[in-house]
């Protein structure tokens, strides 16, 4: 199975921490992962609500590319971290593998730039991968830290699970609480794992949108997390910027440290805390969590 | 006999009529310029239209152009055959002309139905007619035979479907095997404690039928048995049974349970299937007090003699000698001439719907499970409580669970509104509790149904209109806390709205049993997309199959109440007594027949035949087909390497003609 790394305009931006820790942990599992040359936007928000066609024309044109870099290769995946991309990868390759009327749509835009669309690139979610393609014994293996303090919250949001449930529930996910488990932490409980974040709305009508946020930070507190992890840069956003903010809103002290789950997990695999990016929380992993693991033989046992 | 020999000789005289089938055709095909091309086809001495051809006019149309000796073959352009083939048939042998002697087009079904453009449907029902002409041209005079019909019948699946159709089998004088494979006859209905909307008690009127049926001199029970094989066709059906070991001999045990008493279990330890994992069995037990046969059965996979770890107590208690651990699976072989299929249905898992906390959460349980808990003879002897042993003060019941749903079945359950309303009542009778149905539409059509809904409002019971978003122990306020949250939208209020319950009862639906598919395969029937067994037709033969003398009773042909499923084996069982009466079937002539000249003697054919068929002469070394056993399957026809097999109304003379008759029309 051949990699590549799409890695969308938030992991080069706000979501800067998720590309570093990303790449960091897919390094130490010996994955190679090339970064897609010449990628463009996913075409996702925007461009989806006001015009499909050329949403999907801008995810074509990076799932073509993706197949003339593997060399046409049958068994290549397109890695997206981000959940919008994942999503907006996902439904324009269903569309225009589904709807002849749009393939043929998208084929001429492309053709007109020199490329054409095969339909064998598979889009994948870095969780997906990190799950379903590695043996978690492996992973358990490649533990060199003890986090065993640590309870974990798994926050999916929406964008990974729906509406395509490609790897996983739509409504009761657990790849993240596998994962999690394998590197021998504790998880919570938390039937929120799927509410949604906010979205947009923190941003647009904050009264509403931090509301949401809340209510999920509120319930993983009082269900004992004292680390919530995510799979979206959005999700991520949301839910650990505005804390001293929705603390003054709500009249209640909201405090909880919000990572993507690649830095979690790669503090768990000895990775520096710097190369993972988590120098950039504002809602910092205390220092001192850590303790040396042997081997990875008491999660094991 | 051989139909190739005997080509048309250009005296062949066809009649062609097209039917306006009101404008279910007319409305799409321009009739008049079909009749036109019909008139000009070779061999075509009459081409008419008539706007029903079915009707008894149309009908006397045909007859009176036979009588009057204008043709002597027919085509009637209209439906599907499987509607009216048998009525024009028909129409033609009572004005003496050979019924096979006729082709249809079907320009309804295959033409007007699925034809948007009029010019397009126009030139197929052309081509078609042509072909039909082209094809009726080869046609020869065939003749139906007769075989006898078996008076037996066999049922399969004891519910009260099952039952319902045994018994009035049995009482009309007809040898009946029923074959159950649980070790008790009553199938759901035992489960239940009322029923709906009279209330009365399921077992008082269930009982006394199971307790008939077991003493009936005309039916033998086969429980803990099933179904292995089914050989023949219809009038003459071979069937084979496999009756499991229950290591208990039935003839002997008296049911008096003392074997059980006697288990070195001294408490049940293992799932007690009846009560739905509410309880637990012992490895020697019976599944409820009423079971027919009441006798015990010993599961292999619990008992500790089968581990080499017991001294069989229950063997010795037994005073009637009845328990035999050598007991070995029997196979039993019977000839019925009809049967009847009751096998039921199973009830949807909801743990398919993750968001509403089925086996998550304790205190969420099916409606199933709690038919268990309110039956007085359930393993809480009528106490509905949660499980903590405490009595619920709020209870939610969530309707459509695994229908009405694109993600799991599209079909309505027909059932779950009704008896969410009696397990709402009965709910609320125990334990006083507040109930609240959530529910997308009621839906109580019924004699007396939407009277019981009117009695359930004023008893007090909550309706919320709304599909339930999700259940949860997620508490936002100290009231929800220790609570499960139901989150649903009240459509009827325009809010979202959250109630904390302490016992939560999901309505689930109904499914085909999972092993649908291979009981239609050894029957020979069809199912639906949603696996639910196939009727004949929607409408006018809601109980009849495609396989003649194969009929269905009860929910394995889509959810039923008890009234329907009731209704439906009297049905089934009137069809299966007027084929007894009528006392023989024609079986029709499109039989495999051999052209010895062909014929090389290679036994391709023989070995293929699945009805074993096909013979080998001996002395001239070449093939026979037994006209009596072909079913027409053609099978032995596209794998004979040298076209010495025919089949009549099949041969190859008339399906090359039908396709150059399209052909040059095209």
């Amino acid at each position: 199975m051949k990699y590549l790394y799409y890695p969308g305009c938030s992991l080069k931006s706000t979501g800067r921490a998720y590309e570093e820790s990303a790449l960091a942990v897919t390094e130490a599992l010996g994955m190679r992962m090339d970064e897609l040359e010449d990628w463009n936007c996913c075409g996702a928000t925007n461009y989806m609500s006001i015009s499909e066609l050329k949403s999907f024309a801008l995810s074509g044109r990076n799932l073509s590319l993706a197949n003339r870099q593997a060399n046409n290769t049958e068994s290549v995946s397109l890695v997206a971290p981000c959940a919008a991309c994942y999503l907006g990868l996902t439904k324009a390759k269903r569309y225009i593998e589904e709807y002849p009327e749009i393939r043929s749509k998208v084929d001429g835009a492309l053709n007109a730039a020199g490329l054409e669309y095969r339909d064998h690139v598979r889009v994948r979610h870095l969780l997906d991968v990190l799950v379903n393609d590695f043996d978690q014994r492996s992973i358990t293996e490649r533990v060199k830290v003890k986090l065993a303090g640590m309870k974990v919250a798994c926050y999916y949001g929406c964008q990974i699970v729906r509406p395509y449930s490609e790897f996983d529930d739509q409504h009761n996910p657990t790849s993240m609480e596998r994962l999690f488990k394998s590197l021998g932490m504790d998880v919570v409980d938390w039937p929120l794992k799927t509410r949604c974040c906010g979205g947009t709305l923190t941003g647009t009508v904050s009264e509403v949108g931090q509301r949401l946020s809340y209510i999920l930070l509120r319930e993983a507190t009082r269900r004992g997390a004292n680390v919530i992890v995510t799979a979206c840069p959005l999700c991520q956003f949301n839910l650990e910027c505005y804390q001293s903010e929705m603390s003054k809103r709500f009249n209640d002290s909201v405090h909880i440290p919000v990572t993507y789950f690649t830095q979690l997990m790669g503090l768990a695999l000895g990775i520096p805390r710097k190369k993972l990016g988590l120098h950039r929380l504002f809602v910092p992993i205390p220092d001192g969590v850590e303790s040396p693991a042997a081997g990875g033989a008491h999660v094991l046992a | 006999m051989s139909s190739l020999d005997n080509k048309h000789n250009g005296s062949a005289r066809v009649g062609v009529y097209i039917c306006h089938c009101g404008i279910n055709i007319a409305g799409k095909v321009h009739i008049q310029d079909v009749v036109d091309i019909a008139k000009k086809l070779p061999g075509v001495t009459v081409a008419k239209e008539y706007k029903f051809m079915c009707s008894d006019p149309g009908q006397e149309i045909i007859q009176e152009d036979i009588k009057k000796g204008l043709i002597d073959r027919v085509v009637v352009a209209s439906c599907s055959p499987l509607m009216h083939e048998p009525t024009f048939r028909g129409a033609m042998a009572k004005a003496d002309g050979n019924p096979f002697m006729f082709q249809m087009a079907n320009i309804r079904e295959h033409v007007s139905w699925v034809t948007k453009d009029k010019g397009l449907a126009t030139d197929k029902s052309k081509a078609l007619v042509a072909a039909a002409v082209a094809r009726v041209m080869f046609h020869q005079p065939l003749t139906k035979t007769q075989v006898p019909v078996n008076p037996n019948v066999l049922i399969v699946g004891g519910g009260i479907a099952g039952i319902h159709a045994a018994l009035t089998m049995a009482n009309a004088g007809k040898k009946v095997y029923l074959v159950e494979r649980e070790p008790t006859i009553g199938g759901h209905m035992a489960k239940f404690d009322k029923t709906f909307p009279t209330l009365d008690c399921s077992a008082c009127i269930l009982t006394p039928k199971m307790s008939a049926v077991r003493a009936h001199p005309n039916i033998t029970l086969w429980t803990y048995s099933d179904v292995v094989g089914v050989d023949g066709f219809v009038g003459n059906f071979k069937i084979k049974v496999k009756l499991r070991p229950r290591y208990v001999i039935e003839e002997e045990c008296v049911g008096c349970l003392e074997c059980i008493e006697a288990c070195i279990f001294k408490h049940g330890k293992f799932k007690d299937e009846f009560n739905v994992g509410l309880a637990k069995r012992k490895p020697i037990y019976v599944p409820f007090p009423q079971a027919t046969p009441l006798v015990a059965v010993i599961d292999p996979e619990t008992c500790a003699y089968f581990r080499a770890k017991c001294k069989k107590p229950c063997a010795d208690v037994c005073e009637k000698k009845a328990i035999d651990f050598n007991q070995k699976e029997e196979i039993v072989e019977v000839d019925v001439g009809s049967i009847i299929l009751a096998t039921g249905f199973k009830t949807f898992d909801a743990s398919r719907v993750a968001r509403y906390g089925y086996g998550k959460y304790p205190n969420v349980y099916t409606s199933l499970e709690v038919e268990r808990l309110v039956n007085a003879a359930g393993p809480t002897g009528g106490e509905v409580v949660l499980a903590n042993g405490k009595k619920p003060k709020s209870v939610a019941i969530i309707h459509c669970v695994g229908s009405r749903d694109a993600n799991s079945n599209k079909y309505c359950s027909k059932v779950c509104c009704m008896y969410s309303l009696k397990l709402a009542h009965l709910v609320k009778e125990r334990t006083e509790a507040d109930v609240y149905n959530f529910y997308i539409d009621m839906r109580t059509p019924g004699k007396g149904y939407e009277e019981f809904y009117e009695r359930l409002l004023l008893e007090g019971i909550n309706f919320i209109r709304g599909r339930v978003a999700e259940v949860t122990d997620w508490a936002m306020t100290p009231d929800e806390e220790e609570k499960l949250v139901i989150r649903a939208e009240d459509t009827l209020v325009g809010k979202v709205r959250r109630i904390p319950v302490d016992m939560v009862v999901l309505a689930v639906g109904m499914e085909a049993q999972p092993d649908a598919d291979d009981v239609r395969r050894m029957f020979n029937i069809s199912c639906s997309h949603e696996g639910w067994f196939l009727e004949r037709h929607p409408k006018l033969a809601p109980v009849s199959t495609l396989t003649d003398g194969v009929f269905l009773a009860g929910a394995c042909q889509g959810p039923k109440d008890i009234p329907d499923s009731v209704a439906q084996a009297g049905a089934a069982a009137a069809e299966a007594l007027a084929l007894i009466d009528i006392g023989h079937v024609e079986l029709e002539p499109n039989t495999a027949f051999v052209r010895d000249e062909f014929c090389s003697g290679c036994r391709t054919c023989m070995n293929i035949c699945p009805f074993s068929a096909i013979a080998i002469d001996t002395e001239k070394d070449t093939a026979v087909v037994n006209g009596a056993l072909c079913k027409g399957c053609g099978t032995c026809v596209a794998a004979c390497p040298s076209g010495a097999l025919q089949q009549n109304l099949f041969t190859d003379e008339q399906i090359f003609h039908e396709i150059e008759g399209v052909m040059n029309y095209v």
